[in-house]
């Protein structure tokens, strides 16, 4: 993807480490075609979209099970994804290399 | 600080149904909601705080203090942070590496929230939103603008953010790189300017007046203001 190398270095946060994580900074992923009801963070515009790893954010509690006052737990392990405009908007009118990134758990990423 | 996953304010606005005659008018006066019957989530967090206060595990005071700093200290923060990274490179660099540890050295507690620091380049130029809620550096800003929390500029900003900077008067060649970044989940973001020409010797508290709100979030940059009027001698 060459909207990547545009970006400053990818980092890894140092204060909040995710043991066993699944993705490495630069690793291609999607995003799950998944619309199952309830409190999910992860945007609509961006399901099946084939993005770039970021960086790796840490582990947090769920907030798809923190939204209904249950713990959280298992933790999840949260990642930065950077998606080329241009694959997440088809009619896109920017630079070619415009990006956009957020924020995505594990458990909604596959390999790409 | 909490995010709630609705908007009370940005989501009344879809609801606002024309069955009815009035006025839009721009000047109207801000109703500030004191009139009529309080609304739920007034009700429970009244409730909550008489019951905190009552078991003795907070004072009515320690609440006033909390939105006394929320108002008068947390909208200038972040401009403090960043005029010390424009003039502190080591500072400059922890920022980016880790910023939630880098402003705790300000004293900057940002609670169970972590920050990136985005850097403005050349190349690159950063900017923030949030569009399943208002998630906003709190701690580092202050309050959202209503701007930020309506419904238009959420969902254009990530798939038109050039026609958004231009209507916040940014205008940007097309060799720069336009970086979105949805603050979607658990981290906050603040965006950190490009020092402007001409700003060379200038206090960090000269510099924290130009790294305004917007440019924080990245819709405008910082300017170094042209002194008006007064010709040449």
């Amino acid at each position: 993807m060459p909207a990547a190398k545009q970006t400053p270095a990818a980092t890894v946060s140092t204060y909040t480490p995710a043991p066993g994580h699944r993705y490495t900074v630069g690793d291609r992923v999607s995003v799950k075609r998944s619309y199952p009801p309830g409190h999910r963070r992860t945007p609509h515009y961006i399901k099946g979209k084939i993005g770039m790893i970021e960086r790796v954010c840490g582990t947090f509690a769920n907030p798809e099970e923190l939204a209904y006052g249950f713990d959280g737990e298992p933790k999840r392990i949260l990642y930065r994804v950077q998606f080329a405009q241009s694959t997440v908007w088809p009619d896109y009118r920017g630079a070619a290399r415009d990006v956009i990134e957020m924020e995505i758990y594990e458990h909604w990423l596959e390999p790409a | 600080m909490h995010d709630y996953p609705y908007d009370f304010y940005a989501n009344r606005r879809p609801g606002h149904h024309h069955d009815h005659q009035h006025d839009h008018d721009p000047h109207a006066p801000i109703v500030e909601r004191d009139e009529g019957p309080p609304s739920e989530y007034e009700v429970m967090s009244r409730a909550m705080q008489e019951l905190l206060e009552a078991k003795g595990i907070i004072t009515a005071d320690e609440v006033r203090q909390r939105m006394e700093i929320f108002e008068e200290e947390f909208p200038y923060r972040g401009a403090k942070v960043v005029a010390h990274a424009w003039t502190d490179p080591h500072f400059r660099r922890r920022l980016l590496a880790d910023g939630k540890a880098a402003v705790a050295e300000f004293g900057i507690g940002m609670e169970a929230e972590r920050l990136i620091a985005v850097e403005n380049t050349p190349e690159v130029h950063n900017v923030i939103v949030c569009t399943l809620c208002s998630c906003y550096p709190r701690s580092l800003l202050g309050m959202p603008p209503t701007w930020y929390k309506s419904t238009n500029y959420r969902a254009r900003a990530v798939f038109e953010p050039r026609a958004v900077l231009r209507e916040f008067g940014t205008e940007l060649p097309e060799s720069v790189t336009v970086r979105v970044h949805d603050s979607n989940a658990d981290m906050r973001y603040i965006v950190m300017p490009m020092r402007p020409a001409g700003t060379e010797g200038w206090s960090e508290d000269r510099l924290a007046e130009i790294l305004t709100r917007d440019t924080l979030v990245g819709v405008t940059v910082p300017r170094v203001r042209q002194d008006p009027g007064g010709s040449p001698e």
